[in-house]
């Protein structure tokens, strides 16, 4: 039986982890090689790099990065953050990364799903949606790392970007987002029940009964969390084991 | 020689397949070259992307005779993911389209109603009881997958292990003769499944030996 996933997320900066509030307040802590393999050891079923980098330079930063995770880490690695061609996706993967995942760039070309789809394969293409909820029902597409409002509405954003070829989806809520109060679950229904691809939630984790609710009642494949396992306030088998009981499949 | 010849024709995880075996202390080649391939005591064939594309490219290397040739006269194969379905008679992605024949059967889509690509962690029930490729993985071990069409084979001597997604379950490995073939990424499923890899070349090698 397919198990469900669940996935540490790491934010680098300039080569280190990061882990942002809201977005905001960046606290140093960490090698992420180190922490992408003490991860591995620890259960986790893919890890996820967020390159948060906003020099030019940075590419390399990253790149070199990937590839040392490469070397010792054999579980699939999904790298974001930044990507605006195809040439970057291909150089992301070319150096042992497994997928991309697009945000911005997509939003502004959508041809950039279709391109890398074609060229690597749906299964490469990650599209990341920041959500927030509209005043009167429904959420909205946020860029920039949830700084800039498109006016575009998450549920038909998601159903192009399947036809286009994105073969995972994201997905963020900016309002649960650092809150740790929660998944958003009914956006995380809403999202499932329009597309047929995985979807990854994400934003809100404070504890392992929130993954149980996002997986159960969100109808979400995967579960996307930082703060919790970063800070070590719970380690990834103990939220396998949580779940194991309450009848969720993990891999353990 | 004690080598395995890695297929190199432009499709995918080949630099993660490398890596594995590395790690694993395989002595491999990333190589297109027929004389090279004609010359190691073992293949693998990696792939992610579509099967067309992969069938084009083999024959646009000109790969189709040394494969063929090869794998006839008993040299062990290994195809991983595309590169499992690649070793069928035929796959229905994008059309019909011939495959490299080794193994009878076919490749076949996942039914549009569940969700693809079949993505993640799934286990593997193995079919055959004795098999030195699978030595020291155990029955129902998780492995990594992510695929859209999944095989066939015409013979049920072939299967070697099973996976269920959804309702559908289907050959997640496959053993006939010389020819091996995992649906799941052996080197995207920790450190404990890449022992397959060891496995395969010391199938390979204990072939050279006896010659």
């Amino acid at each position: 039986m397919l198990t469900k996933r669940i996935i540490p997320c790491l934010d680098v900066d300039k080569g280190r982890v990061v882990k942002g509030i809201k977005f905001l307040n960046l606290i140093d802590a960490g090698d992420p090689v180190e922490a992408a393999y003490e991860y591995n050891l620890a259960g986790a079923d893919e890890v996820v790099f967020l390159d948060i980098t906003a020099s030019h330079e940075k590419r390399k930063t990253i790149i070199d990065v990937i590839r040392k995770t490469a070397e010792k880490v054999f579980i699939p690695l999904t790298v974001g953050g930044g990507i605006r061609e195809v040439a970057d996706m291909e150089e992301i993967l070319k150096n042992g990364a497994d997928k991309i995942s697009v945000n911005t760039a997509a939003v502004y070309n959508p041809e950039l799903i279709k391109n890398g789809a074609k060229k690597f394969g749906s299964q490469c293409i990650v599209l990341a949606v920041d959500a927030k909820r509209k005043p009167k029902g429904g959420w909205e597409v946020y860029t920039h790392g949830g700084r800039t409002a498109t006016g575009i509405d998450v549920i038909k954003w998601v159903k192009k970007a399947e036809s286009l070829g994105a073969g995972e989806i994201l997905l963020t809520s900016m309002d649960a987002d650092g809150t740790k109060a929660g998944y958003d679950i009914e956006l995380n229904r809403a999202v499932s029940d329009a597309v047929r691809v995985p979807i990854i939630a994400s934003g809100g984790a404070g504890g392992p009964e929130h993954m149980y609710e996002v997986l159960k009642e969100g109808k979400a494949d995967a579960v996307l969390a930082a703060s919790i396992f970063h800070y070590k306030e719970y380690t990834v088998r103990s939220v396998k084991q949580y779940l194991a009981k309450k009848g969720i499949p993990v891999r353990l | 020689m004690n080598k395995i010849a890695v297929i190199d024709y432009g499709m995918g995880n080949l630099h993660s397949v490398m890596k594995a075996l590395q790690y694993e202390k395989v002595a491999a080649i990333l190589t297109d070259k027929p004389e090279t391939i004609r010359k190691c005591s073992g293949i693998i064939l990696p792939g992610v992307g579509a099967f067309p594309d992969a069938m084009a490219e083999i024959k646009k290397r000109k790969l189709l005779e040394v494969l063929t040739g090869e794998v006839e006269g008993g040299k062990p194969i290994l195809g991983i993911c595309l590169g499992m379905q690649l070793l069928f008679s035929c796959s229905s992605e994008f059309g019909t389209h011939k495959g490299l024949g080794f193994i009878p059967g076919k490749v076949v889509r996942f039914d549009r109603k569940m969700k693809v690509p079949h993505m993640g962690w799934n286990s593997a029930e193995t079919a055959k009881k004795e098999s030195k490729i699978l030595k020291s993985i155990k029955n129902g071990q998780y492995f990594y997958f992510v695929h859209s069409y999944y095989c066939v084979p015409s013979d049920k001597k072939a299967v070697l292990t099973k996976t269920q997604y959804g309702n559908t379950i289907f050959t997640s490995a496959v053993e006939l003769g010389n020819v091996f073939g995992f649906q799941f990424h052996p080197e995207k499923s920790s450190e404990k499944a890449m022992v397959v890899y060891k496995n395969f070349f010391e199938i390979c090698n204990g072939r050279t030996a006896e010659h």
